[in-house]
């Protein structure tokens, strides 16, 4: 018990805490100035806003996902469900480099893409793309378990009752499901918020326009401004303890209405 | 509860295979108006995949299936208006038993759904029915396995079915809830008077709750009679088996008489084919009385009570060993010789 809570303290709560006092040398009023900047202001609606965008993306596309996965069975079903993990286990630089040559002008993706008009690399979109790339797997390993424990008998029963497929999804499916959705939205959102090696590479960087919120506190800290650096770390640290908060209390709230069979 | 309207279920020549696997080899049935059959058979006899094809829930490679002789198998699950209660209750999770109950009539189309005071007044209604209106805010994980298949049962009937299937209904269920539960769908039945077919495995459900039993083995029909019939005068040799306790005895018919190993047997062939056949008897028809006085001899082996009798376990003199159920003040001792004489039997070919 003690070890644990000692172990939990070193290894989390102690470097949070001088997160926290570095950024007290700020007065609430340098505090505020710094956060209330162009540029940070501009780097963190980029981090949140297409991270949360991304992260519906991933919702969408990864139930699609797991649903093929849990409930079909065709050749090749295990190497998918294995390749789900690679954006687990791929180095993040690694998965930006190679996203980065697929969407360059020249890359296989980025030359046919360019002829629509479209430009991914060095642009928000790419931003986007790497975060749906990093995020899918925590939506499809949070709501599989889930869909495979969940009876497919409940969805003959909903159409022995009348119910039309539609009706059963949204009625039946989606609601059981619904925890593990937005368990798994919250997860990819976060790691989305807080990713850095695999959007770098394709960001291009532009300050207010494809500098992510990470990024900016690289650069202050390479200039040696670490209050700076604190203060945007901090704000980003708060959204986080807010979202796992959140994460918390939708598990509770699940488990106290579906507890295992 | 609802009008009386005559609803029948006729299936012909149904075939369904899984792979290799024959589900169903050619079946023919037909439930009358307001019957309660019971699908009685071995697991993989294909019971449950014929009542799965008349709720429309599977679908059959051939033959028909007629529900009021309209062609059911050109309607889906959701138009045949066919109430399904599933082993393992299959209730939704996320629901309360209240709105369990209400779903089929909240998912009906708009024309004819109900406005949400005839709901609660119907879902009041079938909970008072399974008798359990008290637990109409908690949710299926806090009710027991018994409290849950009442209220699939229920949900079923919300919708008004025009045949009830029930998919070993009491299969999840310990024996002494089962047989309270027994007890209460026929009761039930007897009220609203659906036609209804249910699947079971147990053979003392079958007989206690249905108005007529259908046994199945291998996909195939074996028997169809009233409880009385298929249990007094079994059609095979599958069926003697399967129904009641039985004592299988391998014997020969030739020219009228039965031998056992080499011994002929002071048992009448009574029309059974020549041939290599199977002599059944109920354990409780062997009567045991004094050496020499019966078609049979042993010594007996080894006694226990069990119940309202005790059972003995006898070798005959050919070396096989029979069970064998007496009265509990029929006096047998281990290693004593006793004769044996069957009050009734049955032999088949085979």
């Amino acid at each position: 018990m003690g070890l644990t809570l000692s172990w939990l303290s070193v290894i989390i709560l102690i470097p949070l805490a001088g997160l926290f006092l570095k950024s007290l040398e700020l007065s609430p009023e340098q505090f505020w100035n710094i956060l209330s900047s162009r540029r940070t202001l501009n780097a963190l609606r980029v981090s949140f806003g297409l991270a949360f965008a991304a992260a519906c993306v991933n919702l969408v596309m990864g139930s699609i996902i797991v649903w093929a996965l849990v409930r079909y069975r065709f050749p090749g079903r295990r190497l998918f469900d294995a390749i789900v993990d690679v954006p687990f286990a791929l180095p993040t630089a690694v998965a930006g480099v190679a996203l980065t040559a697929l969407f360059a002008e020249k890359g296989w993706l980025g030359a046919p893409l360019a002829a629509l008009g479209i430009k991914v690399a060095f642009t928000p979109v790419g931003i986007f793309v790497a975060m749906i790339f990093i995020g899918i797997p925590f939506v499809v390993r949070t709501v599989q378990p889930v869909l495979q424990d969940l009876d497919p008998e409940i969805e003959e029963a909903a159409g022995s009752l009348g119910a039309s497929r539609w009706q059963t999804i949204i009625r039946v499916i989606l609601p059981s499901l619904a925890p593990a959705l937005l368990t798994g939205l919250a997860l990819a959102f976060a790691r989305a918020v807080g990713e850095y090696g695999s959007v770098i590479f394709i960001a291009g960087n532009l300050p207010n326009v494809s500098e992510i919120a990470p990024l900016l506190i690289v650069i202050r800290l390479s200039e040696f401004r670490y209050a700076d650096a604190t203060a945007i770390a901090v704000v980003m640290l708060v959204v986080s303890f807010v979202i796992i908060f959140a994460v918390n209390r939708l598990q509770r709230w699940a488990q106290s209405r579906i507890p295992a069979r | 509860m609802r009008d009386k309207t005559q609803v029948t279920i006729e299936v012909k020549d149904l075939v369904k295979t899984f792979g290799s696997f024959k589900a169903l080899d050619g079946v023919d049935l037909k439930v009358d108006s307001g019957e309660l059959v019971a699908l009685l058979g071995p697991s993989g006899s294909g019971k449950t995949t014929l009542l799965r094809i008349v709720a429309g829930l599977d679908w059959p490679d051939a033959g028909e299936v007629l529900i009021n002789g309209e062609d059911a198998l050109a309607q889906g699950a959701r138009e045949r208006h066919v109430g399904f209660v599933f082993q393992h209750y299959a209730l939704f999770r996320h629901m309360s038993v209240f709105e369990n109950v209400a779903f089929g009539l909240r998912v009906q189309p708009r024309a004819i759904r109900k406005d949400e005071a005839a709901i609660r007044a119907r879902v009041k209604e079938l909970l008072d029915l399974v008798q359990l209106d008290w637990l109409s805010d908690r949710y299926p994980s806090q009710l027991s396995g018994g409290q849950r298949q009442r209220i699939a049962l229920a949900r079923a009937l919300a919708i008004e079915p025009r045949i009830l299937l029930l998919d070993e209904p009491f299969g999840a269920l310990d024996a002494k809830v089962r047989k309270e539960l027994r007890r209460w769908l026929r009761s039930l039945h007897h009220e609203i008077n659906v036609t209804s077919i249910f699947v079971t495995h147990d053979q003392e459900e079958a007989l206690e709750v249905a108005n007529r039993v259908v046994v199945m083995d291998k996909g195939r029909i074996e028997q169809v009679g009233s409880p009385d019939d298929v249990y007094e005068s079994p059609a095979s040799a599958f069926v003697h088996g399967f129904i009641g306790e039985s004592i299988e005895l391998p014997v020969q018919v030739e020219g009228g008489v039965v031998r056992l190993g080499d011994r002929p047997l002071a048992l009448a062939a009574g029309g059974a084919a020549p041939g290599a056949s199977k002599l059944f008897v109920r354990r409780h028809d062997m009567l045991v009385g004094p050496p020499g006085s019966g078609a049979f001899e042993g010594a007996v082996q080894h006694v226990r009570n069990f119940g309202p009798v005790q059972r003995a376990e006898i070798v005959l003199s050919g070396g096989k060993t029979i069970e064998i159920d007496a009265p509990r003040d029929k006096e047998l001792r281990v290693g004593e010789t006793v004769g044996l004489e069957p009050r009734r039997y049955r032999i088949f070919a085979g």
